[in-house]
């Protein structure tokens, strides 16, 4: 099922006086295609819950419309939209065994969608078996672990065949381990079943990894929708470069002379067709080349070896933040001069920012 | 280690002492008293003696006719009003809690009983119901609308003065069930009832299936305190038919146990204390027979 937002926003009244209106979702626009995974990726209170909730049909969005395939639900409420919501806390009945949580939502069904006792079973048995649960039907969900819980969300959720799957923070309630198996498992469900499904994460990393595309939001407001790896490698500012990424990028703060960027001191990076103007340099861990004659001259921290590669940290004046992470082969020498590490970049991990408005600025590469 | 473990032992005992003092003193040994005094004949206070030890007290008491009708008033009272006041407490709690506008105000009135003195609130119910060569009574004069009325609740028929008693403990108990019913209906987590919604449940099964059981403990908790409370009942009726409840024909166990320790005829602490072993006994056997019937019903 394609899901289509048509200028949807969402406001929240002020509770003071004085106070404005919170926009929680301002003015999306967006198609996701059919038998996708989206992530709504976004630091808390960027919105994405809300955007959840209004596809959900829990929240009336103040204006705009939504489209399942070719239905306007916007005003159909959340029974009749044909969505299967998977909770954060997965909001399992503690008192119903798994078997009853599956079948709960297939007992609503009304009228010429009644079914009968046989195939409300068969349907549920099939639900637990996707997720692989058939084992612990009879078990109350205290006696299950959060994945199995998980599992049990995401069967009840799918076991009334839902035009769309929604997904509320579906991790962030497991340990890291259990993390990512479960989202392998999300992945493959999905795929499985081939049912349009959008979660909501914080978590850039989660999201990187199994969706097929991604939503960065910030205030309410879509900064940059595309493929996981589009996104990264071509941020259209400086919130959505440094959201995503682990270790996150390096922001230092810089200026453009004569085309040549310059950090510090040090012109460090031809870019050509930028005028001249002060700007944030952002540069990913692995655009670092360790260079005994590199322009970009750093104070030395420490040496954090990870095995398959190095992190180099160090310090420089101009960086916004803490301390400069740089990722290196392991089989590259550290050469220190006084306590001096010297690098130069690779210029399509480089990406510049303007000072002000901290929109990207495009540089052709030398 | 053993010794260790026994020092450990000692300590431990050591903590409990106050505790086990204080219950001992005052629950333990009154306890065992009233058991001792039941099986003693004719016990004075004064004098300290009794004539003969046995069975004679629970003999007399199961054939005086009072203590019988104390006995039948107080299951009346209790198969009434329980059932009753809970489920009406429930009723009013998920319709406060499905409001928004003057919850507070709503909430401040139902719980305004709770604060009030009860004798204050039974003389107010004695006026409101009583027949007297002057007044019908506002009740009388409202059923007097529909035709009915002349009834004197108060030194009238048995079913008159049995419905007031009934009433007036209904309304005495609901604001406390009120208010912990409400409560444990704001803890329920919203996310169910979201969850419910999504997938299309009514309101009928959203109540049946979801929210009472989750609130089926407090309600179990109330169960049980109301048993008890309503079996222990006795200050409702002298509020309302003063203190010679036998004449009233309102008598409960706990008037007839304090009848016969300090009442007119009183002086007879072996009737008493046989009596209170009863109640003891029944009570037990209720709240036995509540939990064996919640091990079934309520979850966690």
């Amino acid at each position: 099922m394609k899901v289509s937002l048509q200028h949807l926003t969402k406001k929240f009244s002020s509770r003071g006086k004085n106070q404005d209106d919170v926009i929680a979702v301002n003015d999306f626009n967006f198609e996701i295609p059919d038998g996708q995974l989206i992530g709504l990726l976004g630091p808390s209170g960027c919105g994405k819950s809300t955007t959840l909730n209004l596809l959900s049909g829990l929240l009336k969005p103040t204006s705009g419309r939504i489209f399942f395939g070719e239905d306007d639900v916007t005003d159909l409420p959340a029974e009749n939209r044909g969505v299967g919501l998977v909770f954060q806390n997965y909001a399992l009945y503690p008192h119903l065994t798994v078997r009853k949580n599956i079948l709960f939502p297939l007992q609503n069904l009304k009228g010429a969608a009644k079914l009968s006792k046989e195939e409300m079973d068969q349907r549920a048995l099939a639900a637990a078996k996707l997720v692989q649960i058939d084992g612990l039907m009879d078990r109350k969900p205290n006696e299950l672990s959060g994945g199995q819980q998980q599992r049990v969300a995401i069967a009840r959720a799918l076991v009334k065949m839902p035009r769309i799957l929604l997904l509320d923070e579906p991790l962030s309630n497991l340990d890291a381990r259990l993390r990512l198996q479960t989202r392998e498992e999300i992945h493959r469900i999905q795929k499985e079943t081939k049912i349009t499904t959008i979660f909501v994460t914080h978590d850039q990393e989660e999201a990187m990894s199994i969706s097929d595309l991604i939503v960065v939001m910030k205030d309410g407001n879509i900064q940059q929708i595309g493929k996981p790896q589009e996104v990264y490698d071509d941020p259209v500012n400086l919130f959505v470069a440094a959201f995503l990424g682990t270790p996150p990028i390096n922001v230092f703060r810089g200026e453009v002379r004569q085309e040549l960027l310059c950090i510090g001191q040090d012109a460090v990076l031809p870019v050509k067709g930028v005028k001249d103007q002060p700007v944030f340099a952002a540069i990913r861990p692995e655009g670092f080349v360790l260079d005994e004659d590199g322009p970009l001259r750093c104070r030395l921290g420490r040496v954090e070896v990870m095995g398959r590669d190095t992190n180099v940290v160090s310090t420089h004046p101009a960086m916004q933040g803490e301390s400069v992470r740089s990722i290196v082969p392991s089989d590259s020498e550290v050469k220190v001069n006084g306590g001096e590490v010297r690098f130069s970049l690779r210029p399509h991990k480089v990406y510049l920012f303007d000072a002000q408005t901290e929109a990207r600025i495009r540089f052709e590469e030398a | 280690m053993s010794c260790a473990m026994e020092k450990q032992n000692r300590k431990a005992w050591l903590y409990l002492l106050p505790a086990i003092l204080f219950l001992g003193i005052f629950m333990v040994y009154p306890l065992l008293d009233v058991l001792i005094y039941s099986f003693e004949e004719s016990y004075n206070f004064a004098s300290q003696t009794y004539t003969d030890v046995g069975l004679y007290n629970f003999d007399y008491i199961l054939h005086d006719p009072y203590f019988m009708q104390a006995v039948k008033n107080t299951f009346i009272l209790v198969l009434i009003t329980v059932p009753i006041s809970t489920a009406l407490a429930l009723l009013i709690s998920v319709g406060l809690s499905s409001i928004q506008k003057l919850r507070n105000l709503y909430q401040t009135i139902y719980f305004l009983p709770y604060v009030t003195n009860t004798l204050a609130v039974g003389l107010v119910f004695m006026i409101l119901f009583k027949k007297t060569p002057y007044t019908d009574g506002l009740v009388n004069l409202m059923l007097s609308w529909f035709g009915g009325g002349g009834i004197d609740f108060i030194g009238g028929p048995y079913w008159a003065k049995m419905f007031v008693l009934s009433f007036y403990t209904i309304w005495v108990v609901l604001p406390f069930k009120i208010l912990i019913l409400t409560s444990a209906l704001a803890s329920v987590n919203r996310d169910y009832y979201n969850a419910a919604k999504v997938d299309g449940t009514t309101r009928t099964r959203i109540f049946f299936r979801i929210t009472l059981p989750m609130i089926s403990p407090t309600i179990f908790y109330l169960v049980i305190t109301g048993f008890i409370g309503a079996f222990k009942a006795y200050s409702d009726a002298v509020a309302l038919f003063g203190t010679n409840l036998n004449a009233a024909e309102m008598n409960t166990i706990v008037g007839y146990i304090y009848d016969m320790l300090y009442g007119d005829s009183g002086g007879y602490p072996s009737y008493a204390s046989a009596a209170a072993i009863i109640l003891f006994v029944i009570v037990l056997t209720i709240t036995c027979i509540n939990l064996l019937i919640s091990k079934k019903n309520v979850h966690y």
